[in-house]
């Protein structure tokens, strides 16, 4: 009984198929990364609800406005958009107890200890004719500013940086540095 | 001596190319393991503005787009070149007018699974030139659609002045 042999595949061809399936998936994926920054909004009142009188006290709020001309105010003074991220820093952080700045309240953070924990809100209002760009980059700058004071926070009490720290600690850190910004309920200041 | 006397007198050896087939395998592997399936096409021009504290979205699938800019070259002569929102493949036919959008958000979390709509996320891809006011009509209008988790689509970058 010879054995009957069973010819081999020519796999010459192998090569251009895999080819096309490889032109194919160039084709139709992409590769942007999907990156951005995130934010939460804050939920509409119901419209039952009666107007509270939130008053915080003014030295606690810092306004941050943009005009249709992304010019920046900040506090109450106008500024370039690289000063910003020291003013929110001073702002938020008070060091010498200035009576202008906003005062600060020792909370008890489960897991550390009684911290003195700053009251300061950031109010950001833009204008309708603000370019995106202008927003984002005063976003980005308030946001920095909170990250780096959360680093520095958390070099102090762990001698880590606050990204190397471990889900539970970052949540402490983020207690004690607490990221407050709110944007105001947009203006009409100007509607097209 | 004859040994060493080569055979063949100046022709070159074929190249042995049977592991072609695989390295392309390879590449394609890549490709795949890399990329993600392109959803939509977008029909307005965005360039995302430059931010440095930027993260990455965690879960893709948990993600709606919303793109904001100037309609591209084929669809300015119906749309014009004021900025426009665009939805899934669509343009939106009025600015003023945001009920699509509410819809657009019903139809999103409907496709989602129960467990995962509270963690549904709008992605605001706008371009860099967009004029606020658009952007804050489409915030508002997904407050109202207690779609409150955004974020601003970004790109790495130093940031400019």
């Amino acid at each position: 009984m010879a054995k009957k042999k069973v010819p081999e595949i020519n796999g010459s061809s192998m090569a251009d198929i895999a080819f096309i399936a490889l032109i194919f998936f160039l084709m139709v994926t992409t590769m942007d990364k999907e990156e951005g920054i995130s934010r939460l909004l804050p939920p509409i009142p119901p419209e039952d609800q009666k107007v509270e009188n939130q008053e915080v006290n003014r030295r606690n709020i810092i306004q941050v406005k943009i005009n249709s001309n992304d010019r920046l105010l900040a506090g109450s003074q106008p500024m370039d958009v690289s000063q910003l991220k020291d003013k929110i820093k001073e702002f938020m952080t008070n060091p010498y107890d200035d009576p202008n700045l906003p005062e600060k309240e020792i909370k008890d953070i489960p897991g550390l200890g009684p911290v003195p924990v700053t009251k300061g809100v950031i109010s950001l209002q833009n204008d309708r004719g603000t370019t995106y760009q202008a927003y984002i980059t005063v976003q980005n700058e308030l946001i920095k500013a909170v990250n780096e004071l959360r680093d520095d926070f958390s070099m102090k009490t762990y001698g880590k940086k606050y990204s190397k720290l471990d889900e539970e600690r970052q949540e402490i850190v983020r207690q004690a540095v607490p990221q407050r910004i709110s944007e105001a309920e947009p203006k009409d200041v100007k509607k097209k | 001596m004859a040994k060493f006397i080569k055979e063949n007198k100046g022709e070159l050896p074929q190249m042995n190319t049977s592991s072609l087939p695989d390295i392309v395998f390879i590449i394609l592997m890549f490709f795949m393991v890399c990329t993600s399936m392109r959803q939509t096409e977008t029909k307005v021009r965005v360039r995302t503005p430059q931010a440095s504290e930027i993260a990455k979205l965690e879960r893709k699938d948990l993600a709606s787009y919303i793109y904001i800019g100037t309609p591209s070259q084929q669809y300015q002569k119906e749309y014009g070149t004021d900025s426009r929102i665009q939805l899934n493949d669509v343009i939106c036919k009025d600015n003023s007018d945001l009920s699509s959008i509410r819809d657009f958000i019903a139809a999103e979390r409907e496709k989602m699974s129960e467990a995962d709509r509270p963690f549904m996320q709008v992605n605001i891809k706008a371009d860099q030139d967009t004029r606020m006011g658009i952007i804050t009509d489409v915030k508002q209008e997904l407050r109202r659609c207690s779609a409150l988790k955004i974020m601003y689509g970004a790109r790495k970058g130093g940031i400019q002045k």
